[in-house]
């Protein structure tokens, strides 16, 4: 079993509500709480496993805001793990979770520079690194009903531009929409191999907006007859 | 990468104290400029230690969480900072069995092999701490076989500036001693000079188009979605201007190199030798800490590229 997550770039409008929800969610549980550093103070700033980034694609008049949201990969080669030395950091063979053991975690900050996509923070409170969890906590909560034991991002998301589910299973919802709209992982060129897959902005033309303007003698008519008439 | 002290005071101090150990040991094997003696020898050797040492020590103040500072051997089979400290800790009870072999004038073979193991031991360690960073790919300016070879280099040109110290004031002839100095710094500061001008060039690597996967055009940051730091910023966010860079580079050959050179000739034309001797390993030192953080700062994580960078 594979699990992940997939996240629809053409739909996402950067609400950040998958990133309040992760930080709400992971307010206790298995890596909480999430520290924030001056709440109301001048410079506000804090631990959050998921962040919503915003580029410009192309240049304007052809520009596109392209909303980002980005968490943990749980990459197939996942390097944080292979250069943690306590071993704190840890892949799971069961579902491909990758983890952060917080009893063994020494701070030492070695995982966040091997993570090429900035997926684990340190918590100053802790002295850990903690990362995304997957919902490891909610995904296998029998006392939740069945359709809610998904990670806290992909149920909240106004816009449906999250998914999560089986990357092993060829049938799964995830597996299928990667095919059909041509899902790709972050930095390839690593090998990092990362499993949560994002789905490219579609193709669409372009609609006008300004009217041209039509030759012919009706249209002049027309155009003679609204200036004529005051309305 | 934000240049963290502690770090650099461990790597330059660890580097310098494993240099000593294993030239003192080939001093010892070839008896150089007459050999130094048996107290002279257990105190280099401890002096040594000592560096390597407190230099361990520092390195712990760097962690967030040091109560979990012991677990760190755990992963030798995957993880150069294990490797480093498990080689580290393998080192000193057969430095202290050579040493005791010279104290207690046990029989040659014995001295000569657990020094040879301990040299080699001091090399394997420097390597591996050298590959702490060169194994990462995500930081370029790393991630180059020149970062090991770099950290054996320097480490044993400070351990022969400090091993020269010792002969001047031991009053050996420190003719041998010179030699081997200028050798190493030569070596050092070529392959140095190598590493500035491999890393100027901005090679072939991720940039925000792989990284966002938008490949079909132009790619912008347009805003972070936090109005002030995170943990990446802190960490990843330093930049430093490139004339400063540049500076810094000259600070690094002319203390680190060209000085300690100067003061070898004032010591070979017996121009004031101990005090010749002490600049010398001050600017070596000196040099190869202002290196050390010259590496942290010229680092671009690949992170940057979320955060407004083109290409790393």
């Amino acid at each position: 079993m594979r699990l992940g997550l997939v996240i629809d770039l053409d739909v996402c409008v950067g609400c950040h509500a998958c990133a309040i929800a992760c930080k709400e969610w992971n307010a206790s549980g298995t890596t909480g709480p999430l520290s924030d550093y001056q709440p109301y103070g001048a410079e506000p700033s804090g631990v959050w496993f998921n962040r919503i980034r915003h580029y410009e694609m192309d240049e304007y008049p052809n520009n596109k805001t392209i909303n980002f949201p980005m968490s943990c990969n749980h990459c197939e080669d996942a390097e944080c793990v292979t250069v943690c030395p306590t071993g704190a950091s840890y892949k799971r063979a069961e579902d491909g979770i990758v983890l952060v053991d917080q009893d063994k975690c020494m701070g030492c900050n070695y995982c966040s520079w091997a993570c090429p996509y900035g997926a684990r923070e340190l918590d100053r409170s802790s002295g850990t690194m903690k990362k995304c969890t997957l919902c490891v906590d909610r995904i296998y909560d029998l006392d939740l009903p069945v359709e809610e034991r998904q990670p806290s991002c992909v149920l909240t998301c106004p816009a449906h531009a999250r998914m999560f589910g089986d990357f092993d299973d060829p049938d799964s919802a995830v597996s299928r929409t990667v095919r059909e709209r041509g899902g790709y992982g972050l930095m390839p060129e690593l090998n990092y191999n990362p499993t949560n897959q994002y789905l490219p902005p579609r193709s669409k033309p372009v609609i006008p907006i300004d009217a041209k303007p039509k030759g012919g003698l009706k249209e002049s008519i027309k155009q003679f007859a609204n200036k004529l008439v005051r309305r | 990468m934000h240049p963290a002290f502690s770090v650099i005071f461990f790597t330059v101090a660890s580097g310098a104290g494993f240099g000593l150990f294993s030239l003192l040991f080939i001093a010892d094997v070839f008896k150089l400029g007459g050999g130094f003696s048996r107290e002279q020898l257990i105190i280099g050797g401890l002096m040594a230690m000592a560096l390597i040492v407190f230099g361990l020590l520092s390195s712990t103040f760097h962690l967030a969480n040091p109560k979990n500072a012991w677990r760190a051997v755990n992963r030798f089979r995957t993880s150069w900072l294990s490797r480093e400290g498990v080689f580290a800790i393998v080192f000193m009870p057969l430095a202290l069995v050579y040493l005791a072999s010279i104290w207690f004038d046990a029989p040659q073979w014995l001295r000569e092999t657990f020094g040879f193991l301990t040299a080699v031991l001091a090399w394997i360690t420097v390597f591996s701490t050298g590959m702490i960073y060169a194994c990462l790919k995500t930081i370029r300016q790393w991630n180059t076989p020149l970062v090991p070879a770099n950290y054996l280099a320097l480490g044993y040109a400070s351990g022969s500036l400090l091993l020269l110290l010792g002969a001047v004031v031991s009053g050996l002839d420190t003719m041998p001693y010179i030699a081997m100095s200028a050798l190493i710094l030569s070596i050092a500061a070529v392959l140095k000079a190598i590493y500035y001008f491999w890393i100027s060039s901005p090679g072939l690597g991720p940039t925000i188009n792989t990284a966002t996967g938008l490949t079909r055009a132009k790619v912008k940051l347009l805003d972070t979605g936090h109005t002030h730091g995170t943990f990446l910023t802190q960490e990843f966010g330093f930049q430093m201007a490139r004339q400063k860079a540049g500076l810094l580079k000259i600070v690094v050959f002319v203390l680190g190199f060209a000085l300690p050179g100067l003061m070898l000739v004032w010591v070979f034309n017996q121009q004031g030798g101990q005090a010749a001797a002490i600049v010398a390993v001050v600017a070596g030192i000196v040099g190869a800490a202002v290196e050390r953080w010259l590496f942290f700062a010229e680092a671009r994580h690949v992170v940057n590229l979320y955060h407004g960078a083109q290409r790393c």
